[in-house]
């Protein structure tokens, strides 16, 4: 106790060294590891060689640029929906939830008490060419009689948005909740109507939940493979699906190694391009406070 | 509460966030915890108190109203060994992948048998690397009981590292609610009826065989313009959405369902289903046949390890692993023995399955199933070109 005294300006290291320590071993060793990975050459049978292969990285953009694109897109269309379901959701829960907001939150976060393959095949049996759904649409004549939701770009982007909505609901919740009802009350006392206050005040107030549920569900969703695996058909697969096939099936570490670095790189970009478009304050939460 | 939520939120985001950044590092660095040794060395007389054996789901006699595998309890009774047994190899590109870190670190994978299919890369690979152990023939006096056309594989040509567990057959199945019988791979990938109804198993031997065969080309050595021919006829059907999924084998649920009408299939699967309406038959220009079979990987107690194969390879208790047992409430794994003298035994105990086709081949079955180029099964550029088509 002496010691951290004596060096009082020790103590904030002292209580980042676990966490730095677990980021190092778990993170940056293995990105590391990947990235040595992403330049070599070779096959299981001969065994792989460091070789400045640059070329895994052009051929992942050269030969995969539709896999890249269309994951970009499924989770781009997936992170809008989640947004458009769950910000009435976050919002009725936060302002009209009452001494029942514990419980609603928890239906929220009730999926994922089960396994996250367990609900995607699910999907698989409510989407079935048979089943209740796609009866009904046929009958509605919404669906073509020999038209189907399962193995369709549709069911693969409802997964992924069914999936990852959570991620979306909590934080529009909890910056939802922040907001200072006096702030409105003030707002419509200035004889702004509700819907005015809603979009100079509510909504304002609320960006960093947004942002923050965005990234939190574009990134991994970008990334998913388990939902175009099950839902989709081999014309819906995203470079997830590429990236696992090629680590498993053709044991091809450095392909896959360059395809998740362009991955990486391609989602940074998109995430860059969306902070500067919406404030870089809003990624922070430094707005709200 | 709002504390509280903040905190959980928190928690949340940053557990979130490290998986997903970690998630390829983790991928790549996988395989590097693997248990330390748990097999006590190679030679030796002397059984292991535990045998650590791997295999598929749904690939041994089970009693279904106690869920044991009453081979492997008499195993035990009989030599005092405990089987630990694992059905956790549910297709060999998965299973490989995990075992391969570990083995070519030369260090022990905790397991004594584990079970791969000969029409995927694995078995050969791991015997040509040297990362599985010898079979202790002196303990294996059964292997005499070996299906003649089954002891000299091209990657084991004397057996000395590997023996057949159960083998299968590739055809096509259907369910006859919704279409009449498919019996031809020109049918199963151009038939417009059959549009988006139907999928292709996505190991590469498997599905180029029947393509391949349809098209008139040996599958037993696999030229450049046969493959070609074969992955343009997938690739249009994969293009014109005929092809709904490539599945391993878990297009099972949605054939019986109604989802797919016709799939290309393993012999043992349907058999299994037991669904009035789902029926498989090879197709009418042929298929292929593959072998799972026991290795032993390196580290592994292969004394122990061949005692139990010498037990498996006792016509009997073959009989009983892949016939059952009716009368004792036994399911049994319903493919293809590699033991001669089991068909005599299983028609003492489950007439009705001795005499299926499918789990003991008639003579003109076995006339037209032929064993896929394992030369092609290892060649990089096909296999990347599959994966391409397949993934």
């Amino acid at each position: 106790m002496g010691f951290l005294h004596r060096h009082k300006g020790l103590t904030p290291y002292l209580l980042l060294a676990p966490g730095v320590l677990w980021l190092g071993a778990f993170f940056l060793v293995p990105l590391g590891y990947l990235a040595y990975q992403s330049l070599q050459t070779g096959s299981l049978d001969v065994g792989y060689a460091f070789t400045w292969a640059w070329g895994n990285y052009w051929d992942a953009i050269n030969n995969y640029s539709s896999y890249f694109i269309r994951s970009l897109e499924y989770a781009g269309i997936a992170t809008l929906l989640t947004l458009l379901l769950s910000y009435p959701v976050a919002y009725w829960i936060a302002f009209r939830g009452g001494r029942w907001k514990n419980l609603f939150l928890l239906a929220i976060v009730a999926p994922f008490f089960v396994t996250y393959l367990i609900r995607t095949l699910a999907w698989e049996t409510i989407l079935a060419d048979h089943g209740f759904v796609a009866n009904t649409l046929r009958t509605l004549h919404l669906l073509g009689q020999n038209g189907r939701l399962l193995a369709t770009a549709l069911a693969v982007v409802c997964g992924i948005t069914y999936n990852f909505l959570p991620f979306m609901a909590l934080p529009l919740y909890v910056s939802l909740e922040q907001i200072d009802k006096r702030l409105i009350e003030a707002a419509q006392d200035l004889y702004a109507s509700h819907f005015n206050a809603f979009l100079r005040v509510t909504l304002p107030l609320s960006l960093p939940g947004v942002v923050a549920g965005t990234l939190l569900t574009f990134i991994p969703a970008a990334g998913d493979f388990i939902n175009a695996q099950l839902l989709g058909s081999p014309n819906n697969q995203m470079i997830g699906n590429v990236i696992q096939a090629k680590f498993i099936q053709v044991s091809d570490y450095p392909a896959a190694a360059a395809m998740s670095f362009v991955l990486m790189g391609g989602i940074l970009i998109a995430v860059l391009i969306y902070a500067r478009a919406v404030g870089t304050e809003q990624l922070t939460g430094s707005a709200a406070v | 509460m709002t504390q509280h939520l903040t905190r959980d939120q928190l928690l949340r985001r940053g557990v979130a966030g490290a998986s997903i950044l970690t998630i390829p590092g983790l991928l790549a660095a996988c395989g590097g915890t693997s248990k330390s040794s748990t097999g006590t060395g190679t030679t030796g007389h002397k059984l292991a108190s535990t045998l650590h054996f791997s295999n598929w789901p749904y690939y041994i006699d089970t009693n279904n109203k106690k869920h044991t595998h009453p081979s492997l309890d008499e195993f035990q009774k009989k030599f005092g060994v405990h089987v630990d047994y694992t059905e956790d190899i549910n297709d060999n590109g998965t299973f490989g992948a995990k075992i391969e870190p570990p083995l070519s670190r030369g260090q022990s994978i905790g397991r004594d048998i584990i079970v791969m299919t000969d029409n995927s890369k694995w078995p050969s690979l791991l015997v040509s690397k040297g990362w599985v152990e010898k079979l202790d023939k002196s303990a294996l006096p059964n292997i005499k009981n070996l299906e003649p056309t089954q002891q000299h594989p091209a990657w084991d040509p004397n057996r000395d590292y590997s023996l057949p567990w159960q083998s299968g057959m590739t055809g096509i199945a259907y369910n006859d609610k919704l279409t009449g019988p498919v019996t031809s791979v020109g049918d199963l990938l151009g038939n417009s009826k059959l549009k988006g109804k139907i999928t292709v198993l996505n190991e590469m031997g498997d599905a180029l065989a029947l393509v391949m065969l349809y098209n008139g080309d040996d599958i037993t050595k696999v030229t450049d313009k046969a493959f070609n021919k074969a992955m343009s006829m997938l690739q249009k059907a994969k293009d014109s959405g005929q092809i709904r999924q490539f599945t391993g084998n878990d297009y099972g649920p949605p054939l019986a369902r109604g989802d797919l009408s016709a799939a290309m299939s393993w012999s043992g699967d349907i058999p299994q289903l037991s669904n009035p309406h789902l029926h498989w038959n090879l197709a009418t220009t042929g298929g292929d046949i593959w072998t799972d079979n026991m290795l032993i990987p390196k580290g592994g107690d292969a004394y122990t390890a061949s005692v139990y194969m010498n037990y498996v390879y006792d016509p009997a208790v073959q009989a009983l692993m892949v016939a059952g047992d009716p009368k004792r409430n036994i399911t049994g794994i319903y493919y293809i023995p590699p033991v001669v003298g089991a068909k005599a035994e299983a028609l003492k105990v489950n007439p009705s399955v001795a005499n299926n086709p499918l789990i003991f081949p008639t003579k003109q079955m076995y006339a037209n199933v032929h064993i896929f180029d394992p030369a092609a099964l290892k060649n990089e550029k096909y296999l990347n070109e599959w994966n391409n088509l397949a993934f």
